[in-house]
């Protein structure tokens, strides 16, 4: 078992996504920094691709921002190892399965264990593929994350019994990007989790603000957000983690509502 | 070692490597396809489809002044420049839009390089009376404008991908993407064979037809099988339909041309075979043009059909069991090419099908003269006269 059950410990969970190197990894570093003191309870590392085919247009141009800034799979490596010094929360990756074959299977997973990454999260990995990843997963204890999709009907089962870490459920159709509306299944979709595991669920995809966090984490564990907070850096750059930092703020006051 | 499981795999190549969102849709297809392949209602529809609008059986001609010229193995073009349309694609549109009306789909949705797949997919849409929206990197509309004025003619929308490279891969990417958001009404119809199970397989079998054709053909004309057939690939559809029914086939060797760009030895190259190393992108396991951390390559050919950085699964699998060889092509010689069948025999190749003559007129005059050789003709060159003009510093536009 991983550290990610800790971000659910206590209460609903506010989880935000952050795209290494965007705009580079000293901001990020301190991007993380501000997100944590501000209440994230667990977050998601972006370790950028060149070809990201679950991503809209915003987090998709943090990913060009942050390639051609430089960004590395081993860059990413080492600012983890620095932010483990002082950072206690779980974080995860995600990226693409390419990113992650590429490196080699078990010399990626082997060095998310060594330096401290307790789950992946991998959108082009669905269910059938997921040996793909999961015997090294298993190998050194890192969670590979399932995602659950407003299609995804007599699959949710079979997806959620064999869930680890946390379960990503997928708040509306299409790729990633702030919405205005969301599938009005999920407490449908979280309902038909529960019946088959405890491992705990959050919603993400198209959370932008307060009210949203809010009422999606009152149908679930809790709130990831990830193009908010990207257009955040889009906007600031360098300038932009005391921005994240207040926005986290409202976002995890939202959630403890919930 | 990974358990992986068979279906949509060849040997280790293919596989579903989609988000869950897409899941249910390809399951969907599979299960759709595997009932209307063996339906005999829908195999006659398809037909008469193939035969009386497409203008199937495509030619399979004896190209004499080629032969003579080159002095070597004897030289037959499969003519599927000739099909309406002008490409191979049509094979595969007809069948996936078919198969889509009867999923009851009111929608196709595409990506397109040259434009090729764009049109017969407009077209299919016009005919069948559906919604049609086709994906094109930016680049791709300019150098194939001609190609964007059809669809817009035939009904469809063409959306310019200005992401990443904004030609071919970008397309695929923003197809994908568009499928994620809608899928209860639309039908990607994936141009090529690539893509995640059971695209690869749906598109080989539509495109089978190729090689089909040609085995009767080569055996009423020589009453006997070629010894080398050949054909561009890009994703490879039109190589997969060459190549078909002649892989068991053991005595007749299967030639696929990959687009080296400016040289297998730059980073300008889309040769993936040549080039590209395993892994794992748009849906499938196979090989890609990438760096050391798995970012895709920017790759580049002259040819917007033949510009992509992966390679179709199956081919993937010939290649590693050494049933099929795939060589590269350079921007220049796939130019000559151009020229010297328009020149030699009257008939103007896509950029994209002059790789393969291109790598022919290596090949034959080494060959005896009792060989003989069949080249897949994918495409007629109509959309690429401009483009070769410009190639040449000839300043045309269309
Ligand atoms: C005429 C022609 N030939 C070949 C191709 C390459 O595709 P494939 O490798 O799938 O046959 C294209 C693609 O646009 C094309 O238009």
């Amino acid at each position: 078992m991983s550290n990610i059950k800790n971000a659910f410990a206590g209460g609903k969970a506010f989880i935000p996504f952050i795209t290494c190197g965007d705009p580079d990894i000293d901001t990020t570093y301190k991007v993380v920094i501000e997100a944590v003191n501000n209440g994230a309870d667990l977050i998601e590392l972006g370790i950028p691709f060149s070809d990201p085919t679950a991503e809209g247009p915003v987090i998709q141009e943090a990913n060009i921002r942050a390639l051609s800034g430089g960004i590395t799979t081993d860059k990413v490596f080492d600012l983890v190892r620095k932010l483990r010094e002082t950072v206690t929360i779980p974080l995860v990756f995600m990226t693409y399965a390419n990113v992650v074959f590429s490196y080699g299977a078990d010399r990626f997973i082997r060095t998310c264990s060594e330096v401290g990454i307790d789950g992946l999260i991998i959108p082009d990995i669905p269910y059938e593929e997921k040996e793909e990843f999961t015997p090294y997963c298993d190998k050194y204890d890192v969670d590979l994350i399932s995602m659950i999709a407003p299609t995804s009907e007599d699959r949710i089962a079979k997806i959620a019994k064999e869930a680890k870490g946390f379960i990503y459920v997928v708040s509306s159709m299409g790729v990633t990007g702030t919405r205005s509306s969301f599938s009005n299944d999920l407490s449908h979709i979280t309902e038909k989790i529960r019946e088959v595991t405890d491992v705990p669920c959050a919603i993400g995809f198209g959370i932008s603000n307060p009210e949203q966090a809010e009422k999606m984490a009152s149908i679930s564990d809790g709130a990831i957000v990830g193009s908010a907070i990207i257009k955040i850096l889009a906007q600031y750059g360098k300038d932009a983690p005391s921005k994240v930092g207040e926005f986290v703020k409202s976002m995890k006051d939202a959630v403890r509502k919930a | 070692m990974n358990k992986v499981k068979k279906e949509g795999r060849f040997g280790i190549h293919g596989g579903q490597y989609i988000p869950e969102t897409l899941m249910n849709a390809v399951n969907e297809l599979t299960a759709a396809y595997e009932h209307y392949k063996n339906d005999p209602e829908f195999n006659r529809e398809l037909q008469e489809l193939f035969n009386e609008y497409a203008n199937r059986p495509s030619r399979l001609y004896f190209a004499k002044k080629m032969t003579e010229d080159l002095g070597g193995a004897k030289i037959y073009l499969k003519r599927e420049d000739l099909n309406h349309t002008g490409a191979h694609k049509v094979n595969n549109v007809l069948g996936q839009a078919l198969l889509a009306k009867k999923m009851g789909k009111t929608r196709l949705i595409a990506e397109t390089g040259a434009g090729q797949h764009g049109v017969a997919t407009a077209t299919a849409a016009a005919l069948m009376g559906m919604e049609c929206v086709v994906f094109m990197g930016e680049e791709d509309t300019k150098r194939q404008a001609l190609n964007v004025y059809r669809m817009r003619l035939l009904g469809a929308e063409v959306i310019p991908v200005k992401t990443g490279t904004a030609t071919l891969k970008d397309a695929v990417s923003e197809a994908m993407r568009e499928w994620t958001n809608r899928v209860s009404d639309t039908h990607y119809c994936l141009g090529s064979v690539m893509g995640p199970h059971p695209f690869p397989t749906i598109v080989r079998d539509f495109q089978a037809v190729i090689s089909k054709e040609i085995k009767q053909q080569i055996l009423e004309k020589e009453g006997r099988l070629p010894d080398v057939v050949m054909a561009c690939v890009g994703g490879g559809s039109n190589a997969i339909g060459t190549f078909y029914h002649f892989i068991e086939d053991k005595d007749v060797q299967l030639i696929g041309c990959e687009a080296a760009g400016r040289g297998v030895d730059t980073f300008e190259t889309a040769a993936t075979i040549a080039t590209g190393k395993l892994g794992i992108f748009h849906g499938m396991k196979s090989y890609f043009c990438q760096d050391e951390y798995g970012q895709i390559a920017p790759v580049y050919s002259i040819s917007a059909g033949l510009d992509y950085p992966g390679i179709g699964p199956e081919h993937a699998h010939l290649h590693d069991i050494g049933r099929a060889s795939y060589v590269s092509v350079t921007d220049d010689e796939a130019v000559n090419a151009f020229e010297y069948l328009s020149r030699t025999e009257g008939i103007i190749p896509a950029i994209e099908s002059s790789h393969a003559v291109a790598h022919a007129l290596k090949i034959a005059p080494t060959m005896d003269k009792d060989k003989i050789i069949v080249i897949t003709i994918s495409g007629r060159g109509d959309k690429d006269c401009a483009a070769i003009a410009r190639y040449r510093g000839e300043n045309i536009y269309e």
